[in-house]
């Protein structure tokens, strides 16, 4: 209510922190917290009055949808570049590889989001004489899936950029471990052609490292994308928690925090799966 | 009175200045199109009568009337009202009685007709709001004695006084005319997360942090140029967008419109450079004033030569030429809105201290002040918000202005939330960066700020002046203008000068680029007013 500085009257303020709740004792309002939670009752927001599920269902659609776009974005350049640098180990191709991602790691994705959007009106300027950019409002894929990929890709490959350096690095180490075991050397003594030697046997079981980092990529990309959305405008999960938190809205700030602890409580609960089904050697019994 | 009748308010007769303010296209409204407006703020509920924020106005107002409200086509003038749900409106002799005529043939968006009995219901949880019930505003109809449906039709305003506050106050923005049945079936609070007026637009959907989506109402009371029914827009989305980067590119990728807030003086230039005229700029004078106050709760504080020094130290008119290149500050001026009726002229304002042109005679005079006051070489803290525009760059060259008479100057900069508690609950700043924005420019309430801090909330300098409050009493209480500047001389002679409670710095400055096919739209003072939407329309 205090707006932009125009008069507030203290009685309205009061009034509305009675609204909220706020006016009863921290214990008591941390008992209603937790009991509500128990039933998954998240109560409503404090600055918007809604439901906590609604406000949270809109936006985890979003971010759902541009972590599992990063997710490919990355997945896509990281692995075979990982195993084309681990293959031409020390060669140019590995520098260059190299480069790319060690680039990729060092620009913040938000800049690299800048980047790409005053590119995208500069050069639409030059060559169409109008400058484009990407929608600034979501439309769900299920709407108009053209209109939400032309607006999403563009934040999937800023931050699936970043994403598949780190996972590009962690494929290359792990292929380079795997490709000095004693059965890959066995596997070219019996005269296995190469392809089939990284693909069947040396990739499979150097995954397991790259699965843990895509896996915590995953859930980071969740709740962590807080300033790339804010470049693109998206409405998803971070700029939430930024927005809860300027707006001292304390029941959707604690909902968020459950949220991204579930988030990683289950991606890495999926990767333990993805162990077992690289790894026949791995068994949860 | 004719619906478009300039209003002679006793007060009011400001005149519209030459700043902003571009001629509306003459060419012929075309119907047709989707705005997309960008918003930098986000909407805590749809009651106007509870919020103070544009992120609520912009994206919410135009599904709302209001009974009277600031003329669209001439939103510079600090008189022109016109009528909205009213068709014309009388004053009695004594100035105490307001008589409106309600336009009939009016409905809700949910095909309510609309009477008396709905503006009455409205006024009276404005003005009169039931223990628990919000109302942001009701300290501006202090005036009001009652409110009475006289007529299926008719609606009688008694005042306690005659006042010019009264019709500015009137046409505030916020007061969005809610059905009587709303009220009665669903209660006073159902309007924070619901919409039913009788605005341009009808509501369509909120998609929470993202926009709001409003269409067309085809049965809107208000003609349009064409003789059919306003407004020409099929319909408008507020997108949500808090950074100010993001809208800047919108409007120049062409995925919004227009940004109603303000853009600094860079980010208009880049517009313009990029587009050149594919952008229209509209500026002007805005309803926000800038200053510092000092705590006088502070010890530090309570000698009124340290607070006179502080405010002679600021070099306000070289200040204003060199810092409206970079921030959306301008006008140098008093408490009182630029080029009002009751604002102070040039020559009034230099009689104050530090406002005069000679800067070294009055730095050598602070400097004097500042050792009587035993305060020579001392250390001073100015509280400051974390918003660039204007705050940081205002306070930023506020510390190097006390530098100069010798001062360790130390800048706090804190975000809003935190910045509000400081000054609000600990009451514990030394120097802060302190404002006052309104909406309708009505300086006889907007003065109210600088009332004692037992009647003003918003006086975070904590005295107690109780010749100022009895001035703004006698201000508001008389139907007599010239009485009413001579007294505003002197509340603002004794708050700037005297007793230097507040200095202020300079007034803010609205600059507005936007797609030049946007037409319809003018700029007012102020950055609440002029967003029903129902006077714009697409040149395309």
């Amino acid at each position: 209510m205090a707006g932009e500085g125009g008069y507030v009257d203290e009685q309205a303020i009061k009034d509305c922190q009675h609204d909220l709740g706020m006016d009863r004792p921290k214990f008591v309002q941390f008992v209603d917290f937790i009991t509500g939670f128990m039933v998954f009752d998240l109560g409503e927001s404090m600055w918007t009055g809604k439901a906590i599920t609604h406000e949270l269902g809109l936006r985890f659609q979003l971010s759902l949808q541009i972590a599992i776009m990063a997710t490919l974005v990355a997945v896509v350049i990281a692995i075979p570049l990982g195993t084309i640098s681990a293959i031409r180990q020390d060669t140019w191709l590995d520098y260059a590889v190299r480069t790319f991602s060690i680039a990729g790691i060092a620009i913040p994705s938000f800049w690299l989001g800048i980047m790409i959007i005053l590119g995208l009106l500069i050069s639409t300027q030059a060559w169409f004489g109008e400058p484009w950019m990407p929608p600034i409002e979501y439309v769900s894929p299920l709407e108009d899936p053209v209109a939400n990929l032309v607006q999403l890709i563009w934040p999937a490959v800023a931050t699936g950029y970043r994403y598949s350096a780190v996972a590009t690095r962690m494929t290359r180490s792990a292929l380079l471990e795997v490709l000095r075991e004693d059965y890959v050397r066995t596997a070219k003594a019996k005269g296995l052609i190469e392809r089939i030697i990284i693909n069947r046997h040396a990739l499979k079981n150097s995954m397991l490292p790259v699965v843990t980092v895509i896996g915590i990529e995953f859930a980071f990309l969740m709740g962590g994308l807080v300033v790339t959305e804010q470049v693109f405008n998206l409405n998803g999960v971070g700029k939430l928690f930024v927005e809860s938190v300027q707006n001292h809205d304390y029941t959707m700030t604690q909902a968020l925090v459950m949220l991204v602890a579930l988030v990683f409580v289950v991606t890495n609960f999926v990767v333990d799966l993805f162990y077992a089904m690289l790894d026949p050697r791995i068994r949860y019994s | 009175m004719k619906p478009s009748t300039k209003l002679a308010i006793a007060l009011g007769a400001g005149a519209a200045f030459a700043l902003g303010a571009v001629a509306t296209a003459s060419a012929a409204p075309k119907r047709g199109g989707m705005l997309n407006i960008v918003v930098g703020s986000k909407i805590p509920s749809y009651d106007g009568h509870r919020e103070t924020t544009f992120g609520m106005i912009h994206p919410i107002r135009p599904f709302y009337s209001l009974l009277i409200r600031v003329n669209p086509d001439n939103p510079q003038s600090t008189s022109d009202f016109t009528c909205d749900l009213c068709e014309s409106f009388t004053k009695s002799s004594d100035g105490k009685t307001y008589t409106f005529k309600i336009r009939e043939n009016v409905k809700f968006h949910d095909g309510t007709p609309l009477t008396s009995q709905d503006i009455k219901a409205t006024m009276h949880k404005l003005i009169f709001p039931p223990k628990g019930i919000a109302s942001s505003r009701k300290a501006f109809y202090g005036m009001v004695e009652s409110v009475e449906a006289t007529g299926k039709y008719e609606v009688t305003f008694k005042l306690k006084y005659a006042t010019g506050g009264f019709i500015p106050a009137l046409a505030t923005p916020f007061n969005f005319v809610y059905s009587k049945k709303d009220l009665d079936t669903h209660g006073y609070k159902w309007h924070m997360k619901n919409i039913n007026g009788t605005g341009a637009f009808t509501f369509v959907q909120h998609q929470p942090g993202a926009f709001v989506e409003g269409k067309r109402y085809a049965n809107y009371h208000l003609k349009g140029e064409d003789g059919k029914n306003k407004p020409y827009l099929d319909g408008y989305k507020a997108i949500s967008a808090p950074k100010m980067a993001i809208r800047l590119q919108a409007i120049r990728g062409d995925r919004a419109q227009i940004e109603f807030r303000a853009f600094p003086p860079k980010a208009r230039d880049d517009l313009k450079k990029a587009l050149g005229d594919k952008i229209t700029v509209q500026e002007s004078d805005w309803n926000c004033v800038m200053g510092f106050s000092s705590n006088q709760k502070l010890k530090k504080f309570q000698d009124v030569r340290t607070r006179q020094a502080l405010s002679m130290g600021l070099d306000r008119w070289g200040g204003s030429k060199y810092l409206s290149k970079i921030a959306i500050v301008k006008t140098v001026g008093g408490t009182v809105f630029p080029n009002h009726k009751l604002a102070a002229k040039k020559e009034e304002l230099m009689q104050l201290r530090g406002y005069s042109t000679d800067l070294a005679a009055s730095q050598a005079e602070a400097k004097k002040l500042l050792a009587a006051a035993g305060m020579s070489g001392a250390s001073v803290e100015l509280l400051n918000r974390a918003v660039d525009q204007p705050y940081k760059v205002v306070g930023t060259w506020m510390l190097g202005q006390w530098k100069k008479l010798g001062l360790k100057t130390t800048q706090i900069v804190l975000p809003t939330g935190p910045w509000y508690a400081k000054f609000r609950k600990k009451k514990d700043q030394e120097t802060m960066i302190d404002f006052n924005c309104q909406g309708v420019v009505n300086p006889l309430i907007d003065a109210s700020k600088w009332l004692s801090n037992d009647i003003a909330s918003n006086n975070y300098a904590n005295y107690q002046d109780r010749q100022l409050d009895k001035w703004y009493d006698q201000m508001n209480r008389t139907g007599d203008e010239a009485e009413a500047y001579s007294i505003m001389r002197k509340y603002e002679k004794r708050i700037l000068h005297e007793k230097a409670h507040y200095a202020v710095s300079f007034w803010w400055y609205k600059i507005n680029p936007y797609r030049s096919y946007v037409k319809g739209w003018n700029i007012a003072p102020s950055h609440y007013l002029n967003q029903s939407l129902d006077q714009v329309w697409l040149d395309k």
